[in-house]
């Protein structure tokens, strides 16, 4: 049974979401990372990227394959896991600890239209 | 539209070991019981077992059979021993590959043919429709059949322990049939993993009670996730990336089982032609300096443009690098050549070395 945090909220695409003030901070979700299987690279953005809401900001690449990562959120890009660069597995390890980015999110209120964790919890479920 | 997968007889045992499963060329077959890197690592380091049962299975018996095979087959399998097996392929006229195969010399007037999954309908239509005029018969033995491959360091131990069957003294690209039960079983000292290990064929019920007493030994179960990861390591090819029907045995960097010399078989002239004219492009191993990964349809470019295409790629798990089979143009197949993959929205450095990224380790 996977994972999941009650006080995050969640994409139908697996990623979840931290807001603290402005900054989001962006992860995959333990039902993911456990879908895919041994991640072996995390591609991630550059900071200063823009990244928007619904659409790629990298990949996560398992042994077998490749899968893209949708944003939750829209905003700039104001740090990314260098950690995950070395040792992409830690994503397996703990996919709620080991975030992928932080975004200064354009508005804050968006975080509203994601999934919380009762509704996420139905996704996986099917 | 939902395609009818054939199961195999071991699929209710793969489905209650809780494998994940996945639709292979017809076939509902495992992808991976544990996970790929594991089951990758047991291969390498000590023993797994695949159910192989997908494979295909073709006798050709006649007076014959010799003429037959050297007409359809790209190696020469003349003045062999009876239990020696060759690797080629089959080609069409125009040098483009039907299947790569394995035959088995049962005698001369008996061959065994081992063909792709996927190819089965193809590959059997092709070798009855060339058969007119020799006086040979072609039978599909393939629903008769399920397999198994014993793969790994530890393989001929587990198979002479767990299946009490004598295997040591096979060499390497032989078999040998055991009469269990009155039934006929085939073992071989083959693979696709660059591992020692067997090959065994029987009828479902032996396959089936094989599969048994390995799970019951201990022995990992290994998906199809891990049978790529280990063949690619090695360099071997695999049919719809490496070779296809426009894709010649030449043009894959195989043409050492390609035998010009032979007097005639289908394809000889245009693969002659090929060889002795120089390919245009052919598939290069690649190494990239990052851990970006590769993978089958990435475009492969130098000098700003396009010169290939990955056919395979993989962050290896015997080596930790990221490494691609591909298809590149001349001259950029030249060992040491800079080259470029593009992965998603960016480029990665890396240069063409050889195919085999790592030694094979075969017991000859």
């Amino acid at each position: 049974m996977s994972k999941i945090l009650d006080d995050i909220r969640y994409a139908d695409s697996h990623e979840w979401v931290r807001l603290e003030g402005d900054i989001a901070t962006v992860g995959i979700t333990d039902y993911a990372q456990h879908a895919l299987g041994d991640i072996v690279y995390v591609d991630m953005p550059e900071v200063g990227d823009e990244v928007t809401k619904g659409e790629d900001f990298g990949a996560v690449e398992s042994v077998k394959a490749a899968s893209d990562l949708l944003s939750p959120v829209s905003g700039e890009v104001v740090e990314i896991n260098e950690a995950l660069e070395d040792e992409p597995g830690l994503v397996n390890q703990d996919a709620f600890g080991n975030w992928i980015m932080k975004v200064k999110v354009n508005d804050p209120s968006e975080i509203d239209t994601l999934l919380d964790a009762a509704a996420y919890a139905k996704i996986c479920e099917e | 539209m939902e395609e009818k997968l054939v199961k195999t007889c071991l699929h209710d045992r793969h489905v209650k070991l809780g494998a994940l499963m996945s639709p292979f060329g017809g076939f509902d077959m495992p992808i991976q019981y544990k996970g790929i890197t594991e089951e990758h690592n047991a291969v390498r380091h000590d023993v797994g077992v695949f159910d192989v049962s997908h494979m295909g299975e073709v006798r050709i018996k006649g007076p014959e059979a010799y003429k037959y095979v050297s007409h359809i087959f790209v190696n020469d399998v003349t003045g062999a021993p009876d239990g020696q097996i060759f690797y080629g392929m089959m080609c069409y006229e125009n040098g483009g590959t039907v299947d790569d195969l394995l035959v088995y010399k049962v005698n001369d007037e008996e061959y065994f043919l081992v063909i792709n999954a996927a190819n089965i309908d193809k590959d059997v239509d092709w070798i009855k429709r060339n058969a007119e005029g020799f006086n040979c018969e072609v039978i599909d033995e393939s629903p008769k059949y399920g397999e198994v491959a014993i793969q790994g360091p530890k393989a001929e131990e587990t198979v002479e322990k767990v299946l009490g069957l004598s295997v040591k003294d096979i060499p390497f690209y032989n078999f040998q049939t055991f009469d269990i039960d009155g039934e006929e079983i085939i073992v071989s000292r083959t693979g696709y993993t660059g591992e020692d290990g067997f090959e065994v064929y029987g009828p479902h019920a032996y396959i089936q009670n094989v599969w048994d007493k390995l799970m019951e030994a201990g022995v990992q179960p290994c998906g199809l996730g891990c049978r790529d990861t280990l063949r690619f390591e090695v360099g071997l090819p695999l049919y719809g990336d490496e070779l296809s029907d426009t894709i010649t045995p030449i043009e894959a960097s195989l043409s050492m089982f390609v035998k010009l010399d032979k007097p005639e078989f289908i394809g000889k002239e245009a693969l002659a032609k090929q060889k002795a004219e120089g390919v245009k492009r052919r598939i290069v191993g690649i190494e990239l300096e990052g851990t970006a990964v590769p993978r089958h349809g990435y475009p492969v470019e130098a000098d700003g443009k396009q010169i290939g295409e990955v056919t395979t790629g993989y962050k290896s798990i015997s080596t930790g690098k990221s490494v691609a089979m591909a298809m590149v143009d001349k001259p950029y197949d030249k060992l040491g050549t800079p080259v470029e993959i593009r992965i998603r929205k960016k480029t990665f450095p890396g240069k063409v070395v050889k195919k085999r990224f790592y030694e094979k380790n075969y017991k000859k």
